[in-house]
Parts: C-alpha cells; structure tokens; sequence
C-alpha cells in the first residue's frame, strides 16, 4: 500500500522532469535555429500555452505530468486561458477579466520580490 | 599631401607619450604586462559603471599627459569620443582638465580617428600638444546595447566581449620615438549584415576597404609592414578580412593581428575575442607602442573598425553601417 | 545601394558569412537544457506534494508554488547566480516561471542606478512586459470566444 504510493509519486516526478524538460529542449532547439532573444521565446511559448489551453490540449498534459506542464511558461498561457475559460461562464465581465485574476498571483510575486531584491542588490558585472 | 583619401604629413607628428588602464579580466592577457593601471575591480571605486568609465579615461588621459612631461596648459585640445549614448564618458571625463575638447563618436575607431584628427591638428600648425583617447567598459556597454547583466540569456558564438580599459596618446610636434606618418580616411561600408551579434562580418568590408585604399595610395604592399593591426574584428571578422584582401591581391595573413583577438588569454569564454572602443585603444597604447619604442616593430599600420548602429538602428532592422580609419606608424 | 537594399546586393557576402558561423552544439545544448529545465519542474513538482500534504488545493495550490518558484527566480538573479545558470542552461533556465522572474528582476537591479521611479519601476518590465501584453490580450480573446460559444 505505502510501497505503491511512494512508487506513484516518484513516478510524478519521473513525469514531470521529462515533460519539463522535454518542453524546454523545442524552446532550445527554437533558439539553436533561429537565434531568437529570451523575451521572444518567452512571450511565444506563453501564447502556445494560452492557444492549446483554449483548444483543450493542454490540460490532459497537466494532468499528466503536474508541475512538468504548470512551472514552464506555457503553464502561464495554461493558467491565463484557464481563468479566462472559467470566467466566461460567469459573464462577459469576468470572461475579460478572469485571465489576469488567475495569474495576479504570479504577476504580483515578480513585481514584489524584484523591488525588494532591486533595494538588496545591484548588478553585478560578468567575468565570463 | 593628399593622396586619393589618405593625407600625407609634411613634418610627421610624433607619439609623444602613452598610457592605458585596463579591467582586472584584461590583465590576465597579452596587454597585462602593458597597462600602466589595472583595475581590482570593475567598479574602480565607483557607485555606476558608466562613472567607473568616465575615471578609467580621466585617468588615461591625465597618465599620458604627466608621462609626456607636460601640464594642462601644454595641450591644445583633447580628441575623445567613447560608446555611451551622447559620448557622456569623454565629455565628462574633459570635465578634469583644464583644455579644450572636441568630442568624437567614430563607435570602436575612435582611438585612429582621434589620432589622425590630432596628427593633422599639429601638422597643419594648429596645435603644439593634442591628446587622443578613448574607452569602453564592459557592463556600461551592455546595459546600453544588450540586456540586463543579470538576464540569464545564453551568448552566440559570433559574439564578442567588450573591453574594460581606457587608452590615450599625446601626440606632439617633437618628443618620442614613433612618427605618425599618413593616415588613410574611412569611407562607411555596409555590405547588409543586420545581425547584431556578428560584428566582426560586419566590419570586415570597411576595414579590407580602408587598407586596401592605403596600400594604392601609399604604393606599398602588405610585406612593408612589420604589423597590420585591426581594431576588433574578433576571430571571425579577422578571418573574413584576410579572405576579402586574398580575393584583390593582398595577402596581410602573415603580418594581420587583431587587436579583439588577441586581449584575451583564453578565446573561448569570450567566443570571439573582444571588442568595443577600448579594445584597440588598450592594445595599441599598451603593447604596440612599447614594442614600437623598444624597435621591434619599425613600421605599423594601425586600422581601427567601428560599427556605427544604435539600439535604435538595429531594433528598426536596419544592417549595420561600419568604418574603418588607418594610421600609419613608422618607429624611428 | 545601401542598408537594406544593399542585402540583396551583397547576397553573396550573407551566405558566405552563414557558412563561416562558428557550428552550433545542438546536443551539448539540448542535454542542459533538458536537465535543468527538468530539474526545475521537479522541484515545482516537489512543493507542489508538500503544499498539497499542508493542505492546500486547485488554484491555490498551483498559483503558491509559482510564487515560491517565482521567489527562488527573484533571489537566484538578485545574487548574481541566475545569469550564471543561464549562461549554460540557456532555455532550460529561460522557459520555467524562473525565467520570467529573472526577466523582471534583472531590469529592475540593472536600472535602480536611474532611481526608483524611472529607473527599477518603470524599467521593471522592459523584457517581461512583452509577456504580460500578450497574456492579457490572448486571454481576454480566449475568454470572449469561449463566452460567445
């Protein structure tokens, strides 16, 4: 009983370093051939997440695989078309609103936690 | 003496004295043995980095000046230009000094066109005393043209690493033992590289340009020279310029170095070597001239390459115009 | 013929230039990639059971491991090491939440030399800000769509 639980959560885990990181080398081999700057990269995976949440392909992968599908940025695009998807069954109010509602609490914890390291640090120039 | 664009001086000017301040990276390399100054750190006691900038050339430049002997009141003006937006390291760095300054922007050819600029200021009897000088620093530069240090972003492999360092040069009516002889003037070229980070491609074409015109114009041949040096054409542009040269009848391949190519000890951290307005200004007033001095080298043609873009240019996808200006030295 | 009329000119300098570029390595890069990014996602995944054993569900559960991970992004590049890990990770540190945290952080340390006002706040999402527009914009598209169907 205790053996099967334990072998299903390192299974989890199995599942979503794979995914993850299978998710990870597309954007990789994206910028081996295109040579593409990290914001682009990330707007463009973020909009993959938010087009194959609508369509209802992304959620099985988060059921799959867990945070292997939520923590890469498409697993942002997830949660903005999720809340989005949610809203519209409220009205038309909170079909507009609901993407940013789901995703304040991401949004938020960048902003914060820059400002209070951008009090603690400066840049550091690179060596290497 | 005009011939075609290069200028022939009359009584040729003299490279009077020099200095150079490099960053604790640099030291490591060819030029550490060189450098008058190096930095412990990169922030050389500085709250910014576009400060620490400014003091690496106030401090270049007042260097040069007291080991040639002189005081403020013998220089009759100071050439600098640097890669800040609206040149704010030379401008503020003339803040120090008590003479004139004509500010430049010529991108990394500022160390060869301040120098032909100050060589033709005392030949045509206009000056007695001009410093040339220029610098860059690593972080300033690329927070202005890249990203935020911090972004974890990878580097491609065409890419060059800025300088940190600083060079000036008094040149002089008389004093010192290498003559600035002619200098040929750079014509912008731009053959429609628009990639960023490949500079060394983009420069290649204006400084094959600028050094083929001055062997036509000085009737010489590659052989002639004891050392052709480039500014920061990196591993790549250097071996794109040998091929452009090879292709009109030129073979520099023997006698070519490259300033960018040569600053660091290990290539590969900084892929193709380095680059920005320091880099050729760092290795000439370190390395060249001290060689020059000691008669190992008699006769150098020194050809800085500069990219003239803006984050503007390149974010409006414009390709990257660039210049190349050719000074040539002869020890005697 | 300069500039951009110049390119097709010069056609044969670009593709000789191509042929020059120093050789991508596609497997050593993919392998980091695949490693770090996977480790982040496993350590995502690890919070997750802990926050789930704490008591935690759904939305709540999903959006405070992003601010955890978001958290460690924020320190990671405020320490100088993020950048590092960037450096040989390249996606496997650009596509997790991290990424996004380091893409708001960086500008936001870089920039407070230009004051708090206009230098960390409203540079803050020079590079994250594009992430934002697009978020937003998609997803109010999303939300009409789904509630006109």
């Amino acid at each position: 009983m205790l053996g099967s639980e334990i072998l299903s959560i390192l299974l989890m885990y199995i599942k979503a370093f794979t995914v993850g990181g299978a998710i990870c080398v597309i954007a990789q081999i994206i910028i081996n051939l295109t040579s593409l700057t990290s914001g682009k990269i990330l707007v463009f995976f973020m909009l993959a997440g938010v087009v194959l949440t609508a369509l209802g392909l992304y959620q099985p992968l988060v059921d799959f695989a867990g945070a292997g599908a939520t923590v890469p940025i498409s697993g942002f695009g997830y949660l903005l078309a999720n809340g989005a998807i949610k809203g519209a069954e409220k009205g038309l109010f909170y079909a507009v609103t609901g993407s940013l509602s789901a995703a304040s609490a991401g949004v938020t914890a960048a902003v914060v936690f820059s400002f209070i390291m951008s009090l603690l640090f400066h840049s550091k120039t690179k060596r290497s | 003496m005009k011939r075609g664009n290069t200028i022939f001086f009359k009584k040729p000017p003299r490279v009077r004295s020099y200095a150079a301040i490099c960053g604790s990276k640099e030291r490591e390399g060819v030029i550490g043995g060189y450098a008058d100054i190096t930095l412990a750190d990169d922030m050389y006691g500085e709250s910014t980095y576009e400060k620490a900038e400014c003091k690496m050339l106030s401090g270049a430049i007042r260097l040069a000046v007291e080991k040639g002997a002189l005081t403020d009141g013998d220089i009759d003006v100071l050439f600098s230009g640097d890669l800040l937006n609206q040149i704010i390291s030379a401008s503020f760095a003339a803040r120090d000094f008590q003479f004139p300054f004509l500010g430049l922007y010529s991108a990394c050819s500022t160390m060869s066109e301040s120098i032909l600029l100050a060589a033709a200021m005392i030949d045509g009897g206009f000056a007695r005393n001009c410093v040339a000088a220029t610098g860059s620093h690593f972080a300033s530069a690329e927070r202005q043209y890249r990203y935020p240090l911090e972004l974890g972003c990878t580097r491609p492999p065409q890419s060059q690493w800025t300088v940190t360092g600083a060079g000036a040069c008094v040149i002089s009516g008389e004093g010192g033992g290498i003559q600035v002889v002619n200098a040929t003037l750079g014509r912008v070229r731009d053959w429609g590289i628009s990639d960023v980070n490949n500079m060394g491609a983009a420069m290649a074409p204006a400084a094959a340009d600028t050094i083929m015109r001055h062997f036509k114009d000085t009737n010489t041949l590659p052989e002639d020279y004891d050392m052709i040096v480039t500014g920061d054409l990196g591993a790549l542009g250097s071996r794109i310029l040998k091929d452009l040269t090879w292709e009109k009848g030129y073979d520099i391949a023997p006698n070519h170095v490259d300033c960018g190519e040569i600053i660091y000890k290990v290539i590969e951290d900084e892929f193709q070597g380095g680059s920005g307005a320091g880099c050729s200004a760092v290795v000439m007033n370190s390395y060249v001239f001290t060689k020059m001095n000691a008669g190992l080298y008699k006769r150098v043609l020194f050809a800085a390459t500069g990219a003239l873009l803006s984050t503007v240019s390149s974010g409006q996808g414009e390709s990257i115009p660039c210049i190349s200006h050719a000074v040539e030295f002869v020890s005697v | 013929m300069t500039g951009r009329n110049a390119r097709n000119c010069n056609k044969n300098y670009l593709k000789y230039v191509r042929a020059l570029d120093p050789p991508t390595k596609h497997f050593k890069n993919c392998l980091a990639a695949f490693g770090v990014g996977g480790l982040i996602c496993t350590i995502g995944q690890f919070f997750r059971y802990m926050l789930e054993y704490a008591g935690l569900s759904g939305d709540e559960l999903a959006g405070t491991v992003s601010v955890i991970l978001i958290f460690f992004g924020c320190l990671l590049t405020g320490l100088g090491v993020y950048d590092r890990i960037g450096r040989h990770a390249g996606a496997g540190s650009i596509v997790p939440i991290t990424g996004f945290a380091n893409s708001v952080t960086s500008p936001a340390i870089e920039f407070n030399t230009e004051g708090y006002i206009y230098g960390t706040a409203a540079k803050m999402f020079t590079v994250a800000g594009a992430i934002i527009v697009y978020g937003v914009f998609s997803g109010a598209i999303v939300g009409i769509i789904y509630y006109l169907l």
